[in-house]
């Protein structure tokens, strides 16, 4: 069955989560949190597995580091993924691990063609190692950087033609860059090529506490804006259907609530794979 | 591009990076900033990325150290790990095993030295945590100690499993304090009862039984057992050390509690020195 609408797994929603039976539901965890030798997280995850799609969602590899990703890290999630066997892989255009620490966070870059070829050169690591391929997302940004040689969407792009990865597009992510580096969100979405989308995010964003509307934060602790869903239905009518996330990590609803969000979703992209626009751009 | 160029252009984003990494974690400009650096810091979103970075820090922290953060309160407990992660920030992306040095930084922490029990209490909160990851094992069966003979018990290697933590607090009821808090972080608030531990030495163990880490009150016989049986000893050593400890411990019936707990996994009889080999 393909993956249709599914959501990001909190231990509170465990149970719930567990006995849910909706149609082309899946989960999405970070790696990192059941990275442990053994005891209950681990087990908790192959529990959800025996039930449902997982697919792992790493936030530790800091692809987008000009450094080679850690082995140890990375043998860790090899193993997880040899556990859990993902539906899929994903991780970031971000760095969050630099000389010995780790930064909790997904850093921005310079997107230089020194930085492309450094961090296709990580992607297939990573890929080679876990035997897949993988999606890339696009972060939220908050700064103008300068030097950038390539727009991000020409970035990924070309990070997908020289690694053979994809690219996990966060609608929300490209709602709250526009809005703080002050572009046009809906044109982003248009010129993104469909036929490196492996899968989508949505989520919720908040206003910043001092400066407002003029600096948005992706938060994960609100339901997914309107705005964002109309970028999110203009997308999928667009390139057809891809596996959609509900990505809430913050001020966490009753599990009901997210499971209409992730409801909306689904019938989204029902709707498109009903209008034949399942079949990749490519093959129109 | 040239190779010259080439290579300027991968220090740059390795010097970005190092630049960067400075500036989360300094809070007035740098004089050493990078010329990138400057016009990010200037920004109103650098700060996100620096509030962000740090809170996911403290946030580690309050989720595991949780006796302590109930001992002291959130904000003290968010000001400690603020300060704590500054000077040691994670190594590792996996925040769940995050704050391995956190007592140790307690314990020199003048703001804490009112509470010279703190330390203690957040070593028990990490020994919880390591119980907590580890791997899986089967616990050792008492029939299996039961079925030996004396000489082959006195010959034996007792392994500890690998969830199975202990320490000793010579000074503190570390144990006790330690469970009351725990049982108030994750339940309702204080009910105003007194809570007055009898001021003693105390000794624990934690060790996991299927999914839940539970703890145990240790004497100083059972420690001191405990580490020498970690240290590959033979069972009639680990007895000795015991007893050294406490001339009037009771090892059978400690023995018997610690088998109980699930505090091992294996037992190895190792074969006989070949001069007790029958000729």
């Amino acid at each position: 069955m393909a993956l249709s609408a599914g959501l990001g797994l909190k231990p509170d929603h465990f149970d719930a989560a567990l006995e849910c039976s909706a149609d082309g539901l899946w989960f999405e965890v970070h790696p990192e949190n059941y990275m442990a030798a053994g005891g209950p997280r681990p087990a908790w995850l192959r529990a959800i597995r025996a039930r449902h799609p997982v697919a792992l969602h790493g936030v530790g590899l800091s692809l987008a580091a000009d450094a080679d990703p850690d082995p140890v890290h990375l043998e860790r999630l090899a193993s997880l993924a040899r556990q859990i066997e993902p539906a899929l892989v994903s991780e970031h255009l971000a760095w969050s691990a630099w000389r010995g620490i780790y930064l909790p966070d997904l850093l921005p870059i310079p997107r230089t063609r020194a930085a492309l070829a450094r961090i296709a050169a990580n992607v297939g690591r990573a890929q080679e190692r876990l035997g897949r391929r993988i999606a890339i997302e696009n972060p939220a940004h908050y700064l103008r950087i300068e030097g950038h040689e390539f727009d991000e969407i020409g970035f990924l792009s070309e990070l997908a033609r020289h690694s053979g990865c994809g690219v996990l597009l966060d609608v929300n992510n490209v709602f709250v860059s526009a809005n703080n580096l002050g572009f046009d969100a809906a044109a982003w979405i248009d010129a993104f090529p469909g036929a490196l989308v492996d899968e989508i995010h949505l989520a919720g964003h908040s206003r910043d506490p001092v400066h407002g509307e003029a600096l948005l934060i992706d938060t994960h602790d609100a339901p997914v804006d309107e705005a964002v869903w109309a970028l999110y239905r203009r997308l999928v009518a667009r390139i057809g259907l891809r596996p959609t996330l509900i990505e809430r990590d913050d001020n966490l609803p009753a599990f009901d609530a997210l499971l209409d969000e992730r409801a909306r979703a689904h019938a989204i992209l029902d709707a498109a794979s009903q209008r034949g626009a399942a079949l990749p751009e490519a093959a129109r | 591009m040239s190779r010259s160029t080439a290579a300027d252009h991968a220090r740059t984003l390795a010097r970005f990076q190092d630049a960067f990494t400075r500036a989360l974690f300094v809070d007035a400009a740098d004089p050493t900033d990078d010329a990138t650096i400057a016009p990010l810091r200037s920004q109103l979103g650098f700060a996100v990325y620096r509030n962000t970075v740090i809170k996911g820090c403290i946030d580690a922290l309050l989720a595991n150290y949780p006796a302590v953060a109930r001992l002291v309160g959130d904000e003290w407990m968010r000001a400690a790990a603020a300060f704590h992660a500054r000077h040691a920030p994670p190594s590792q992306p996996c925040l769940v095993d995050y704050g391995e040095g956190f007592a140790g930084f307690l314990a020199g922490f003048p703001p804490a030295a009112g509470l010279p029990y703190l330390p203690d209490v957040a070593w028990l909160d990490r020994l919880w945590t390591e119980a907590h990851l580890a791997a899986d094992e089967p616990p050792l069966e008492a029939a299996r100690v039961a079925s030996l003979t004396e000489a082959e018990l006195a010959n034996a290697v007792l392994t500890p499993h690998a969830s199975a933590r202990w320490a000793w607090f010579d000074r503190h009821p570390a144990l006790s304090i330690w469970r009351h808090s725990r049982a108030g972080a994750a339940g309702p608030a204080d009910d105003g009862a007194a809570f007055e531990p009898a001021w003693q030495a105390e000794g624990a163990l934690l060790v996991r039984t299927g999914d839940a880490v539970v703890s145990m009150a240790l004497d100083r016989a059972e420690c001191a057992f405990l580490d020498a049986c970690a240290g590959m000893k033979r069972l009639g050593e680990c007895a000795a050390a015991a007893l050294a400890a406490d001339p009037a411990a009771d090892l059978a019936a400690s023995m018997a509690r610690l088998l109980r707990a699930g505090a091992f996994t294996r037992l190895h009889v190792p074969c006989p020195p070949p001069e007790e080999l029958p000729t």
